[in-house]
């Protein structure tokens, strides 16, 4: 009955397309194994030579092609988008200016859809296939490194234009955001020169939050600070009301914040309505800046704390004309921000690396590189050719009703890149 | 109980010419796929259009399994991305042990960790633990999870959404575990594949030279099962699940097996994943892009053989090129991928073929179409555990009043 | 003792959000098997409407009261073009509803990039909700009572609608025997309408309601929908005590596991424990009897 139920023909059918099938996977099979066996040969007396590829930059021409790569989609766009457009408004003035040892810049444009292999993969298209010089963006800690083994591989240049968790110093990417030392220390500083004793840290659970924490907890221990809290949420989180509660409990004077996105929003909210205050608490932010304070709702946030490394109100004309140009370009209520302004600098500085090299070589534009400076809109910035960070000044800044951020403290002068904390006694043994 | 006289191709095997006769037609189509793979790609494609394809390829090897448990078992497995995940972090952690070196630590727990490897990692630095832990970590968390939801008669639907939660658990996890799992940088930066330095090109030919065989491999796999006694049983359990319990089998054990083999498959295929794009994150084991794997599938059509891995590799080329060019039209144009394909050609473009042929009057069945799916139409319970994507239009015909 | 008083409301608090995000999902899934991907974006557009809404008219309390029923109306219109386009064809494949209403979310969610812009967007809560209500040396958030009380208004409503109205008896007996009611003159197709616009209208509200709580962003369903999705499937389906008690019990679990634990291992404690939860019950708290074998 059972095995009446099946169809008839099935049997036969199956034992013998079971007989044509072993033959053509062996055939297959072998194909494959011959195929590796082959290449790894030829591969491994190749090793030696294979490092530094052949560069296909052309520069015979009067323009030369650069590489923009930036999240236009998924998740990360929000944030991307503003950085692509300060980096067209960079290529512009650039271009009308003269553009770089004579030649015009040409702009190929990389969408990265917030997606860590899309950045690797992208990476490898704008370098091997569209043969640009450089490549300018990337902003999540994923997207670089991803992206760092492809520009190590083929000897090319990235130019990462965010605030990040440092511990990192590629010969291959240089980093116009800020390191640790210039915005972490900075806003521990400036709790500790306030007299807070009772710190409590909250931060989306990613990499540098948890890498900016472990800072910060070897610089409690060593200025009598104490940690009264550690809570990290998933990112995109909304529930805050138990973290809320904790932090309640805690009896804590202040709080570092390294949430990202949304999770602002709900956590200031809930914030508020358990009725702590700015004055009482104060929150020190490191990921909210211009744009985002309109999203949370400036009520929710006014008064509060962030520590960047520019913010659109920075006075110096450098800033000034930069803020003109890019409302003159996006509009009016468009705000600028501090990755903005990085990414916006970083173009510059290239520009001055190759102008100083004389060539579009990556070799000579690491050798160039120590050195040069731009009068950014946040104030002289200055490449640090070691590890491939620049000197920024720091500022900690407070949210005000109009939904911008003013300096109420900046570090003296720009604070020199120190991405392993070499430089701090306390931090030994931290990387 | 006898079998309507559609399902059974032997009368018509006669007057049909060779090259029309299924068998020709599976493993032609098969060999030229091999050849177009293995011979054609890898002389026409630059070294990093090649090293895309072999992106897509491992995309592919989900897509196959996903082919066999939903297209023919009838289970929307939502998750596929955990044993993806499983498959990819497995061999990342392996690539950084060996990068590392006999008795080193990953560079990023010095970073990030405690500068201690843990001691679940430590089998992992034997390259043979590492395979075999590929192989079996993926199907054996299948298993489990799969016995505990077939055993106990979970509906369908909650299957679903129980393996969607999954995914979400296993992404969220990972991201918590920066110490020992890299956080949301997840694993990256490999410098070498079993000792093959993949900074080479060469090597990174034969990555692709792998990863075309291994999906040559599973799609023989995948035909060797459907056209097994499993392969019909699998289908029976599809369309008439009670029915085959009341004959004497037990649809629990032919779920799992057929949900373990599509997870060791995604398993595979995200351990290739790992050396070939060089990074492996929470971000390739979501609810998204465990979702992401079911839509190539469902465009080339669910039940057909090479029709998951062509509708894979067609996805993903497309959101590479279209993506580039319009970021939001791309996701406008995925969303109605979705909409069109299941709603109205729940055979995938594989359906399209279909038409054509039964309008030349030809009533030869589908290459790759199971010999036998008997009509659904004989059930009235609202919560029959799937579809049945290859009802034929005649059977669609027939049933279409009883809900109209 | 505060602190286990605070948490026992912030777990409370967390079942009404959930219960506000499943009750409509309850309603749908239950009675046509169709899983809607896209009750998130129908949450999703009550919350653009309040934003609209205070944009519009300005002051925030008389917002928020019309943007209660103006989202569920919203949210009910989208539900019902979804029905009658899509879903309605393919009552025999709920799987694929899972895939085209995931579809019509992807849609949706750009939709609303484009239409708002990527940036989140924030609602003003009004002045009579915001502080805190101090009971037994507690502060209750007035935003979080709110809620509360309004995820009870609904589910009350709802029973009552189910209960004594005509409408509420056709329900019922489609989801008891849907064939023994078209038998009986129970028209199910319109009856199938009317659930769906009643449970995607109450996603509408659970969106105009969310506003209170954070930002809003084309994504504010995505992060809902997995969770909601959970509540049904723990509470059963057919009849609504299921997903209260489910989204009741879920709330507080998380809220116990997030307080002795991390967040993150308390969504995946969570997901430990309904898996093991549906050994004992795999057709969830209560279910309706029926004479299906699966």
């Amino acid at each position: 009955m059972t095995s009446s139920s099946l169809p008839a023909p099935t049997p036969p059918r199956s034992s013998r397309a079971r007989s044509l099938a072993l033959p053509v996977l062996a055939v297959a099979t072998a194909l494959a194994l011959s195929a590796c066996g082959a290449r790894t040969a030829a591969g491994d007396t190749g090793t030696a030579g294979s490092t530094g590829a052949a560069s296909c930059v052309d520069t015979s021409g009067d323009t030369v092609k650069i590489g923009f790569l930036n999240s236009l989609s998924g998740t990360m766009a929000i944030s991307e988008q503003t950085v692509r457009d300060s980096l067209d408004l960079a290529a512009e003035e650039i271009n009308a200016a003269g553009g770089v040892l004579g030649k015009q810049l040409e702009v190929v444009a990389e969408d990265g859809a917030s997606e860590p292999t899309v950045f690797a993969e992208k990476a490898e298209k704008l370098i091997a296939s569209d043969c640009v010089a450089a490549v300018f963006g990337g902003w999540t800690s994923s997207s670089r490194k991803a992206m760092l083994p492809v520009f190590e591989a083929k000897d090319a240049l990235l130019f990462y234009p965010v605030q990040y968790e440092g511990l990192e110093a590629s010969p291959n990417i240089f980093y116009t955001g800020a390191t640790t030392n210039q915005q972490i220390i900075p806003g521990m500083d400036y709790l500790a020169e306030q007299g807070k004793k009772k710190v409590f840290l909250v931060g989306s659970d990613y990499v540098f939050p948890r890498t900016a924490n472990k800072i910060i907890n070897a610089y409690a221990e060593a200025n009598g600070i104490e940690i009264v809290g550690e809570e990290y949420a998933p990112l995109g989180h909304t529930d805050f009301a138990t973290i809320v509660n904790k932090l309640k409990a805690s009896g804590a004077d202040a709080v570092f914040n390294t949430l990202n996105g949304d999770s602002n929003v709900a956590f200031f909210k809930e914030f508020k309505n358990v009725g702590l205050t700015a004055d009482a608490v104060p929150v020190v932010s490191v990921s909210i800046a211009e744009e985002e304070v309109g999203g949370i709702g400036v009520e929710n946030v006014a008064g509060q704390l962030t520590a960047w490394n520019y913010y659109q109100t920075v006075d110096s004309p450098e800033n000034t004309t930069f803020v003109a140009a890019f409302k003159a370009k996006y509009g009016e209520k468009r705000p600028t921000s501090d990755p903005m302004e990085a990414a916006y600098t970083s173009l510059h500085l290239w520009k001055g690396m190759v102008e100083k090299a004389g060539s579009f070589d990556v070799a000579a534009i690491q050798e160039a590189a120590d050195g040069v400076t731009f009068d950014a809109p946040e104030g002289t910035v200055t490449v640090n050719g070691d590890n491939h960070h620049i000197a920024k000044t720091a500022y900690i800044g407070e949210i005000r009703e109009d939904g911008l951020i003013y300096p109420v403290w900046e570090s003296d002068g720009p604070i020199e890149p120190d991405p392993f904390l070499e430089g701090y006694d306390w931090a030994e043994g931290l990387s | 109980m006898s079998a309507p006289a559609t399902t059974a191709p032997a009368p018509n095997a006669a007057a049909r010419p060779w090259w029309r006769h299924p068998r020709v037609r599976v493993w032609g189509g098969f060999a030229l796929a091999a050849a177009v793979l293995l011979g054609v790609a890898p002389v026409v494609l630059s070294d990093f259009r090649l090293n895309l394809l072999a992106k897509f390829l491992c995309l592919a090897m989900v897509a196959v399994g996903i082919g066999l448990a939903w297209g023919r078992g009838g289970m929307l497995v939502l998750g596929q991305g955990v044993f993806f995940g499983l498959g990819g972090y497995l061999m990342a952690m392996h690539m950084k042990l060996a990068d590392a070196g006999p008795g080193g630590v990953p560079d990023f727990m010095l970073l990030y960790g405690d500068g201690v490897v843990p001691a679940w990692w430590e089998p992992l630095r034997d390259p043979v633990v590492t395979v075999l832990a590929i192989l079996l970590v993926p199907a054996g968390v299948a298993t489990l999870l799969g016995l505990a939801v077939f055993r106990r008669r979970v509906r369908g639907a909650y299957f679903a959404i129980l393996s969607q939660a999954l995914a979400a658990a296993f992404a969220i996890l990972l991201v918590g575990q920066q110490k020992v799992t890299g956080g949301t940088n997840g694993l990256n930066g490999f410098r070498s594949f079993f000792g093959y330095d993949l900074a080479d090109p060469v090597n990174k030919r034969m990555l692709y030279y792998v990863a075309a065989g291994v999906l040559l491999v599973m799609v023989a796999v995948v035909r060797l099962l459907m056209v097994s006694r499993f392969g019909e049983l699998l289908v029976a359990v599809r369309d008439q699940e009670n029915r085959v319990r009341f004959l004497g089998y037990d649809p629990a054990n032919v779920k799992v097996v057929a949900y373990a083999v599509a997870a060791c498959f995604a398993g595979v295929g995200g351990a290739l994943f790992a050396p070939v794009v060089g990074i492996v994150s929470p971000a390739d084991v979501g609810v998204i892009p465990s979702i992401g794997f079911l839509v190539g599938v469902a465009i080339g059509g669910r039940a057909t053989l090479l029709g998951p891995v062509l509708g894979a590799i067609a996805v993903s080329w497309a959101q590479t090129g279209l993506s580039e060019q319009f970021p939001s039209f791309w996701t406008y144009f995925q969303g109605a991928l979705f909409i069109l394909v299941v709603a109205f050609l729940p055979n995938g473009f594989a359906t399209l073929g279909g038409l054509w042929r039964r309008r030349r009057g030809a009533a030869v069945p589908g290459p790759g179409d199971a010999p036998a799916d008997p009509p659904a139409g004989t059930s009235a319970h609202a919560d029959d555990p799937g579809p049945d994507p290859a009802q034929d239009a005649a059977t669609a015909a027939r049933t279409a009043g009883r809900h109209a | 003792m505060d602190a286990l008083f605070s948490q026992l409301f912030a777990g409370l608090s967390l079942g009404s959000v959930l219960l506000l995000a499943a009750l409509g999902l309850a309603l749908t899934f239950g009675q046509m098997g169709v899983i809607n991907m896209a009750h998130g974006e129908f949450m999703m557009a009550g919350a653009y409407t309040a934003f609209v809404l205070q944009a519009l008219i300005g002051d925030a309390g008389v917002s928020l009261l019309v943007a209660l029923p103006l989202g569920f109306l919203v949210g009910g219109l989208l539900g019902l073009l979804l029905e009658v386009t899509l879903i309605s064809r393919m009552y025999r494949r709920p799987l694929d509803t899972l895939l085209v209403t995931f579809g019509v979310a992807l849609v949706l969610q750009q939709l609303a990039r484009d239409v708002f812009g990527a940036p989140n967007v924030d609602v003003r809560a009004p002045a009579w909700l915001q502080g805190a209500v101090p009971v037994l040396g507690m502060n209750l958030p007035r935003t979080r009572l709110f809620i509360l009380a309004l995820a009870v208004t609904c589910v009350v409503v709802l029973a009552l609608v189910l209960k004594l109205t005509p409408l509420g008896r056709r329900i019922r007996a489609t989801v008891q025997n849907r064939d023994l009611a078209e038998a009986s003159g129970v028209s199910t197709r319109a009856t199938d309408r009317l659930t769906f616009f009643v449970g995607s209208g109450v996603a509408g509200v659970a969106g105009v309601a969310l506003t209170l709580l954070g930002s809003i962003g084309p994504t504010l369903g995505t992060s809902y929908v997995v969770d909601a999705f959970l509540v049904v499937v723990v509470g059963g389906i057919g009849q609504l005590k299921g997903a209260v008690v489910a989204a009741f019990s879920l709330g507080l679990l998380q809220a116990t596991f997030e307080y002795s634990t991390t967040a993150s291992l308390a969504k995946v404690l969570l997901f430990v424990v309904i898996v093991a939860f549906l050994q004992v019950r795999p057709q969830g708290l209560v279910s309706v009897r029926t004479r299906s074998l699966a």
